[in-house]
C-alpha cells in the first residue's frame, strides 16, 4: 500500500516539475531492419554474378577475348559508350541547367517529354529511330540521305574525293552511339536538373553582380560547382549505354564484326547455342563497368553518412 | 548615393509595394524588418537579381532600373557568403578584376592591397573549405570590394559568427566602407549591429519602408 502510494507520489512530483520520463526504444531494431533489406539485393546481385563466375572460367574468358569478333565488339562498345557519354554530358549540362535556373511557357510539358526515352520500351526507341531517319522526310529526302549527302560533301571538302566506304547511319556504327544516346541522355538530364536544383543561385548571382554576364556565370562557376554532377551524370549515362540493347538491336542491327557491341554479342553468342560463351562476354561486361564505376567513386571521394554503425 | 522610389516588386504570389529609401553617398544605410517582410528582395532589386514591377532605382544619381548586375557597379554580400568552393582566396579577390578584364599587375596590386586590408595575406593561396566563418566573411567582403563598387549590399552578413568574430567584422566593414566612401545598405535582425555601424534606418512595414531618424531603440 505504502509502496503504491510512494510511486503515485513520484510520478505526481514528476508530473509538477513537467518531467515525463519514458523509456526510448531502442534503434537497433530500425538499423537491422534497413541492413536486413539492403543486404537481400545486394545479395541477388552478389548471386546472379557468383552463379555467372561458377558457370565460366577464366580460360572461357581467355578464349573469348581471343576470337576477333569479341576484341571488335570490346572495341566498338568502349569507342561508342565513350562518344554517347560525351554527347549526352554536352546536352544534359545545358538542358539541366535551363530547366533548372528558368521559368519559361510550356515547361512542364518539356520536362515530361524528357522522361520518354526512359517510360519507352528500348525496342519501341530503336523503332522511332528507324522510321524517323527512313521514314521522315524533309523536301523529299529522308535523314539518313539528308546524312549522306552531308557527310559526303564535307568528305569531299576536306579530302578532294568521294568516300570509297559505305557512308551512313542505319546499320552502322552511327547507329549504336546514337541508339546510345537517345536513352543515356534522357538518365544524363535527369541527373543534371537534380544537381542544379540542389545548387543555390546565389554564386552565380555574386558573379552577376562582380560582372559576370549569364554565359559567364554558368561557366566560371556553375560548371565548376557542379563537378560531381556531372561526372555521376556521366557514370550514369555511360552504364545506360554499355547495357543499352533494343535500340541498338533494331537500329543498328547485330551485324557480326560490323555492329556488334558486348550486348548484342550476349544475344548473337545464345542464339547461336553457346551459352558459355554468353557467360564469358556478360563477365567481360561486368568487368568493365565495375572498372569504370570504382573509378568515378574514387574520383568522386565522397562516402556519405552522418551516423556509424558498430 | 542609392536611392529607390516607389519602387513595387512582385515575386510570385509575395508584392511589396510603395518602396521608397534613399541613402546619401558614403553612408550607411540600416533595413530591418520581420521575417518574410521583404527586406531580401528589395536587396535583390538594388543588385538587379529581381526585376521591379513599377517604380526607379538610382545609383549616384543614374537610372540602374533596368541595368543588369554587371553593369551597376555593386558589391554584394549575402547571407550564405556564397564563397566559390573551386577557387582560391586569391581567385575570389581576383575575379571580378579579371572578369572586367583589368591590367594583371593591378588585379596583383588591388589584390594584395585588400589582402593587407582584410588581414587574410596569410589564406590567399586557401580554398574557402578550410576557412573558419570570420576568415569565409572577411574573403566575400575582399571579392566585394575588389572592383572598386561605389555601393555595398549586405544581407544579413554576420548572423552567422559568434560574438567576438562578429565585432572584429562590424569594425572592419566600418573602416573599409569610410575609407572607399562606400554607400551601403545592409540588412540584419541586431539592432545593437544597426546602432553600431548605421546612419540612415529603415523600417518595413505593413504601411511600407518607414525611415527613422535616429537609432533603433
Amino acid at each position: 500500500m505504502s509502496k503504491t502510494t510512494d510511486t503515485v507520489d513520484k510520478l505526481k512530483l514528476n508530473d509538477s516539475l513537467g518531467i515525463r520520463l519514458r523509456k526510448v526504444p531502442s534503434d537497433k531494431p530500425f538499423i537491422a531492419g534497413l541492413a536486413f533489406i539492403f543486404s537481400l539485393y545486394i545479395l541477388l546481385i552478389l548471386g546472379m554474378l557468383v552463379a555467372d563466375a561458377n558457370y565460366t572460367s577464366f580460360e572461357d574468358i581467355g578464349k573469348t577475348l581471343q576470337n576477333p569478333n569479341i576484341q571488335y565488339s570490346v572495341k566498338i562498345t568502349l569507342l561508342s559508350c565513350f562518344i554517347a557519354t560525351i554527347l549526352s554530358i554536352i546536352v544534359a549540362v545545358p538542358t539541366g541547367y535551363l530547366l533548372s535556373r528558368f521559368r519559361f511557357p510550356g515547361k512542364t510539358a518539356l520536362d515530361a517529354l524528357l522522361d520518354i526515352p526512359i517510360i519507352l520500351p528500348p525496342l519501341v526507341i530503336g523503332l522511332s529511330l528507324l522510321i524517323l531517319f527512313h521514314k521522315f522526310y524533309i523536301f523529299d529526302t529522308s535523314i539518313e540521305e539528308w546524312c549522306v549527302i552531308i557527310f559526303n560533301k564535307v568528305y569531299y571538302l576536306i579530302k578532294g574525293v568521294k568516300p570509297d566506304f559505305s557512308v551512313g547511319v542505319t546499320y552502322k556504327v552511327p547507329a549504336i552511339i546514337l541508339a546510345q544516346f537517345s536513352v543515356s541522355c534522357a538518365f544524363a538530364v535527369r541527373t543534371m536538373r537534380n544537381t542544379f536544383d540542389q545548387m543555390s543561385p546565389r554564386q552565380e548571382q555574386v558573379a552577376m553582380t562582380l560582372g559576370c554576364n549569364r554565359s559567364q556565370a554558368f561557366w566560371l562557376i556553375a560548371v565548376p560547382a557542379a563537378w560531381r554532377g556531372i561526372i555521376t551524370a556521366g557514370a550514369l549515362a555511360w552504364a545506360r549505354a554499355l547495357g543499352e540493347f533494343g535500340p541498338i538491336l533494331i537500329f543498328a542491327g547485330t551485324t557480326r564484326g560490323r555492329t556488334e557491341v558486348l550486348s548484342t554479342s550476349v544475344f548473337l553468342e545464345i542464339s547461336i547455342g553457346n551459352l558459355e560463351g554468353a557467360v564469358a562476354v556478360s563477365m567481360i561486361m561486368v568487368a568493365i563497368a565495375l572498372s569504370v564505376l570504382f573509378l568515378v567513386r574514387f574520383i568522386d571521394g565522397r562516402k556519405g553518412g552522418i551516423y556509424d554503425i558498430h | 548615393m542609392i536611392s529607390i522610389k516607389n519602387c513595387t516588386i512582385q515575386a510570385g504570389n509575395f508584392r511589396i509595394s510603395e518602396i521608397n529609401l534613399e541613402i546619401p553617398t558614403g553612408h550607411y544605410g540600416i533595413l530591418m524588418g520581420k521575417t518574410g517582410s521583404g527586406k531580401t528582395t528589395i536587396l535583390e532589386a538594388v543588385c538587379g537579381l529581381r526585376k521591379i514591377a513599377s517604380g526607379q532605382i538610382l545609383i549616384d544619381g543614374e537610372d540602374v532600373t533596368h541595368k543588369r548586375p554587371a553593369e551597376r557597379n555593386i558589391g554584394f554580400l549575402p547571407q550564405d557568403i556564397a564563397l566559390f568552393d573551386h577557387l582560391s582566396v586569391y581567385d575570389h579577390i581576383a575575379f571580378g578584376m579579371r572578369i572586367q578584364k583589368w591590367p594583371k599587375q593591378e588585379v596583383e596590386y588591388r589584390v594584395e592591397e585588400l589582402a593587407e586590408q582584410l588581414q587574410i595575406t596569410h589564406l590567399l593561396k586557401r580554398k574557402p573549405a578550410g576557412l573558419s566563418g570570420g576568415e569565409k566573411q572577411r574573403t566575400a567582403m575582399g571579392r566585394a570590394l575588389s572592383v572598386r563598387p561605389k555601393v555595398l549590399c549586405l544581407d544579413e552578413p554576420l548572423s552567422t559568427l559568434d560574438d567576438d568574430t562578429h565585432d572584429d567584422v562590424i569594425q572592419l566593414i566600418q573602416s573599409v566602407t569610410s575609407a572607399n566612401d562606400i554607400t551601403s545598405l545592409h540588412i540584419t535582425h541586431r539592432k545593437s549591429e544597426a546602432n553600431l555601424l548605421g546612419d540612415y534606418f529603415f523600417q518595413i512595414t505593413d504601411r511600407g519602408v518607414i525611415q527613422h531618424q535616429k537609432c533603433f531603440s
